[in-house]
């Protein structure tokens, strides 16, 4: 009952998202409230239903009931339960149900706490919900549908991806969604906005707090995909440019610059057209990220079944809404109203270089990704296009863009004072020299660029912690004051140095890692001892364990360094019996933000075993640097003016005085 | 009956999400823009404080805003709220009607409703009566889990294992009853024939090594020196076959079950059954395929299905010799020779930087009579 439940409500959904994505658009053009309110309420229960639906497959995996052919397929009985819950999402047609679960979750937000928002912009912006809804529900339902059931339910289930049995799979796909989905609305918003044609600085506020949400968690969500594939894949390696990784970088680097251009519009009413165009090309980004990876155009851990009409139906829905948002794109955006002017020095001027980098990037991005792929389509000639193209191209646009970032903040609206910024830069800039000079004398070998990497990632993150001095006085005033005013700062400002600051962070890990990195690969056997940048590392045995549904032989590693004992490592090797296919697992030993890594390869006749260790200096700064992005992001969300469907404050009399 | 019961709870529930909002009467308008620039004037007042905006600057964005709240707030006023009655009706009827006939209509080529769940749970607790073979084997893995050394235990199992399908299993399952149950020629054979199994039909390199050792320990061992002659068949050694087979013939009793088989064997080959040997009653086809336990058509559709799935996997993991020698052989029984030719090529193709795979490789393919 459980399994055909769950079936229907999914049908339900589908026919909720046909009627939320009609009736409130007719409602808006007759101005009936009440038939634009249908949005709402549909949209609720339309998450219900949504929910219900996915609720229902993760009992069905809890249970391991085989006769859903989708459990059958991708669950086993002996498998640990957080990966029978984790394992729901671990495949193809699971996936595609949370990223509907997801969607309608966003939907249903925007019904419940979008109060603040006027009546026809909120019924357009849930209707556009609606078709992408029922777009994908139909997807779901004709080509990938989890609740197909089996006559014959087998005994045992065919077992998850060993690959994807692991916590990362826990965390990785919802954040990834999350951020993917989240840009939903900002697309919505922006084809609401086409088709009511009327846009205004009030549209970029109510819009800003939910590309802040699916910004903050695509950060994450990318940084922990990056950490999975560093220690699961066991190659130390934690962005190869892959496809399927540009995929997630493009809609991150849109999403970056329409989180910009949205302020300026919000604060100065200019670049509307603009944020509109960057609103659908980030949801455009992130469908053509689903369709990339979901179609089977490429092979890779991520793409867990390869089925043509599937790739037919996405490429069906991706031009439908793409073609359909850039035609109305072009017909309608002629008609809004430009407004704000600035000169080029100023705050605006600022955020539009930073929008410009940021496309600029996202394109070479993006050409680097699909040309490979459009060459093979054309020619049948197959090229790869790989970090040197990126390092090139990608490189040298974001050295520029972040020697920008630290101005930015510092410089007022409407004109600035380009010389006064810098001034106040002066400690940034010094303190960047310091830490060039300290690269300089204190490492050998590396890149001689690479100091220099170094010295930009310090100047961005003192150039943040300058503008927090400069606006809390901290040295002007007595420390009291400055704290006061620091309390008084509205907290997007420190989201903005926080984010701004983990730039910094991750550009220095990045650097180091890549710069400095050490690694030692042979086979011991055991009672060798390895030695890598100063550590001692002694294998002392080989084991055989069983797990619940794997066997691995696990190494353990003695680590000392200069005759102190740090610690043990146990990296190990899983071998899966349901799918005949094993897995490394990588043992991880931090030391501060450096990291020593060990991951096994084959067992060598008598007793020996391939290893592979890397010191890894400073690495975990690349991760650390996202998190304090999606910190500041999130800092910068809880400012009360971005509140979703915060009451309003009384402050309408006052304020309306400078109106006479 | 409990489904439909909830079933019709949820349609009820999703209608009711559709009417609602139209049978209220009033209803809130939802924000306003004008908030929205009250709010920016007081943020340009605390910039200006803050310094972050000239005081000219500020000036001239406080009248902009203004100008902005003043439209804002005229509009507002002017919009009117319109009410269509007859439209709300239509959506009610929309609902009401509409969407039940389409969840159903959806649902119903889609779903399984008479069908029940089948939780873990439940399977192990009341056996099914389809299924008592299977609860019986989960039973017995169970045990072996716990008790790895139990002879017996394996003995039981592998056959039952490789009788359900789970050839691989049963491969295993053999080996341990070999390893502690005691080596015997009848186990040996067992254990080639899941192998051979297991390789969709086909005798490999590691089956016929051990029917080979099955014979070494008792020449007389019946299944042992049958697949053998199969394995010869199928190395394109007809004739071979045909003195293994007419051996068996000749040597074993008047009234063995396997005769039947082994008779229908030899005739494939070409061969007839030795004179000396007592007359065999004419077996119909029908005999034949039941012992075989398939009729031709679908035998030959399932060898053919097999061998296409081998080579497709073979296509895209190139690494795996036995593999290609399977496929190459499996080519050769089914009188394809030009396929078999070109697999040979693409194996070749597939491991050609690896001398020790090519060597095994060229080993396997001395006795397939394709030139090595």
């Amino acid at each position: 009952m459980i399994a055909e439940a769950g079936h229907y409500a999914l049908v339900l959904a589908l026919a909720l998202a046909l009627i939320q994505s009609t009736v409130p658009i007719v409602g808006a053009r007759l101005r009936d409230p009440a038939l634009m309110n249908v949005a709402r309420s549909t949209a609720l229960a339309q998450l219900l239903f949504a929910g219900l639906s996915f609720l229902a497959l993760t009992t069905l995996y809890v249970t391991s009931d085989f006769s859903v052919a989708n459990v059958f397929e991708n669950s086993h009985s002996a498998k640990p339960l957080l990966y029978k819950i984790t394992g729901v999402w671990g495949n193809h047609e699971g996936s595609m149900l949370l990223w509907v679960s997801i969607l309608a979750l966003f939907g249903g937000l925007v019904a419940a706490f979008g109060n603040n928002l006027p009546l026809s912009l909120r019924a357009h912006v849930l209707a556009v919900q609606g078709w992408i809804a029922a777009a994908f529900y139909l997807f779901i339902l004709m080509t990938s549908n989890p609740f197909l059931r089996l006559a014959q339910p087998p005994l045992e289930g065919r077992d998850l991806n060993p690959v994807l049995q692991d916590i990362g799979l826990a965390v990785h796909p919802p954040m990834l969604y999350l951020g993917y989905v989240g840009f939903s609305i900002a697309f919505s918003f922006a084809v609401a906005a086409l088709i009511e044609g009327r846009i205004d600085a009030a549209w970029a506020r109510w819009v800003r707090p939910w590309t802040l949400v699916a910004w903050i968690f695509l950060t994450l969500g990318i940084a922990m995909g990056s950490y999975w594939a560093y220690y699961e894949l066991g190659w130390g390696g934690w962005w190869f440019w892959d496809p399927v990784e540009n995929a997630s970088l493009m809609p991150w680097l849109s999403g970056t610059a329409l989180l910009h251009s949205a302020v300026v519009m919000e604060k100065r009413n200019a670049l509307k057209v603009w944020t509109i165009l960057l609103a659908i090309l980030t949801f455009s980004l992130s469908l053509l990220g689903t369709f990339l990876v979901r179609s089977g155009v490429l092979t890779s851990v991520h793409a867990f079944a390869t089925d043509p009409t599937r790739g037919v139906f996405i490429l069906l829905i991706l031009c439908v809404f793409i073609g359909g948002s850039l035609t109305l794109y072009m017909w309608r955006a002629s008609s809004l109203k430009q407004g704000g002017l600035f000169a080029p020095i100023s705050r605006e001027g600022a955020l539009v270089l930073n929008n410009l980098f940021l496309t600029t990037a996202c394109a070479t991005v993006f050409i680097g990704t699909l040309y490979p792929l459009a060459l093979e389509m054309l020619t049948g000639e197959k090229i790869s296009v790989g970090a040197p193209f990126f390092n090139l191209t990608f490189g040298p646009l974001f050295v520029p863009l972040l020697l920008a970032m630290p101005f930015g903040p510092l410089l007022a609206w409407k004109r600035g004072d380009l010389r006064g910024v810098t001034q106040r830069l002066m400690a940034a800039g010094i303190a960047a020299l310091l830490a060039v000079a300290l690269v300089w004398a204190w490492t050998t070998g590396g890149a001689a660029l690479a100091p220099l990497a170094i010295g930009l990632g310090v100047f961005v993150i003192a150039g943040s912690i300058v503008d927090m001095a400069e606006r809390t006085m901290l040295f002007r005033l007595p420390f009291g004051g400055a704290f006061r005013r620091a309390r008084g700062l509205p907290r997007a400002a420190w989201g903005t140095a926080f984010a701004h600051a983990g730039i910094g962070v991750a550009l220095i890990g990045i650097v180091c890692e890549s710069t400095w990195n050490t690694e030692y690969i042979g086979t011991m056997k055991p009672n060798d001892v390895a030695r890598l940048a100063g550590y001692e590392l002694t294998l002392k045995d080989v084991t055989q364990r069983q797990g619940p549904n794997f066997r691995e032989s696990l190494a353990r590693f003695k680590v000392t360094r200069g005759g102190d004992e740090i610690g043990e490592m146990t990296p190990s090797k899983r071998n899966f019996t349901a799918r005949q296919s094993s897995t490394t697992e990588a043992a991880l030993l931090s030391r501060g933000a450096s990291q020593l890594y060990i991951s096994l390869g084959e067992e060598a006749a008598g007793g020996a075993v391939a290893v592979r260790m890397y010191h890894k200096p400073l690495v975990l700064m690349i991760w650390w640097g996202p998190v304090l992005m999606a910190f500041g992001g999130l800092l910068s969300l809880s400012d009360r003016r971005l509140r979703v469907g915060a009451p309003k404050p009384a402050k309408a009399s006052r304020a309306l005085q400078p109106a006479e | 009956m409990a489904l439909w019961f909830v079933f019709a709870l949820m349609t009820a529930a999703a209608i009711f999400a559709v009417l609602w909002p139209l049978g209220r009467t009033r209803s809130n308008a939802g924000g306003t823009e004008a908030s929205v620039y009250r709010d920016q004037l007081t943020e340009i007042t605390r910039d200006a404080d803050a310094g972050l905006i000239g005081p000219t600057e500020a000036e001239a964005a406080r009248v902009e805003i203004s100008r902005r709240l003043l439209a804002a707030v005229d509009a507002e006023g002017a919009a009117s709220v319109g009410s269509s009655p007859g439209f709300r009706r239509a959506v009610s009827l929309l609902a009401l009607i509409g969407l039940p006939l389409l969840a159903i209509g959806f649902y119903l080529p889609l779903g399984s409703p008479a069908m029940p769940d089948f939780p873990l749970a439940t399977r192990n607790q009341s056996p099914s009566p389809t299924q008592p073979l299977d609860n019986l084997v989960a039973q017995v893995e169970q045990h072996l889990e716990k008790n790895p050394t139990d002879g017996r235990g394996w003995t039981v199992l592998a056959p039952v294992l490789a009788k359900i399908g789970r050839t691989d299993d049963a491969v295993r399952a053999f080996r341990n009853a070999i390893t502690y149950a005691g080596d015997t020629a009848a186990r040996r054979a067992d254990l080639g024939e899941a192998m051979a199994m297991a390789a969709n039909g086909v005798i490999t390199a590691d089956a016929k090594t051990e029917f080979e050792r099955a014979v070494a320990l008792d020449a007389g061992e019946v299944k042992a020196r049958y697949f053998l002659g199969l394995a010869a068949e199928q190395d394109g050694r007809g004739s071979d076959a045909a003195v293994i087979w007419r051996d068996m013939l000749a040597k074993g009793p008047a009234d063995a079950p396997w005769r039947p088989v082994v008779t229908a064997a030899l005739a494939r080959v070409g061969g007839s059954a030795p004179k000396s040997g007592p007359n065999l009653p004419a077996l119909s086809e029908d005999t034949i395929a039941s012992v075989q336990g398939m009729n031709a058509g679908d035998r030959n559709a399932m060898i053919h299905g097999m061998v296409d799935r081998l080579a497709t996997r073979l296509k895209q993991d190139g690494s795996d010799v036995e593999g290609w020698l399977r496929l190459v052989r499996a080519y050769m029984v089914l009188g394809e020779r030009d396929k078999a030719k070109s697999a040979l090529a693409d194996a070749r193709e597939a491991v050609g930087s690896n001398a020790e795979r090519l060597r095994q490789l060229n080993d396997g393919l001395k006795d397939t009579g394709l030139d090595g």
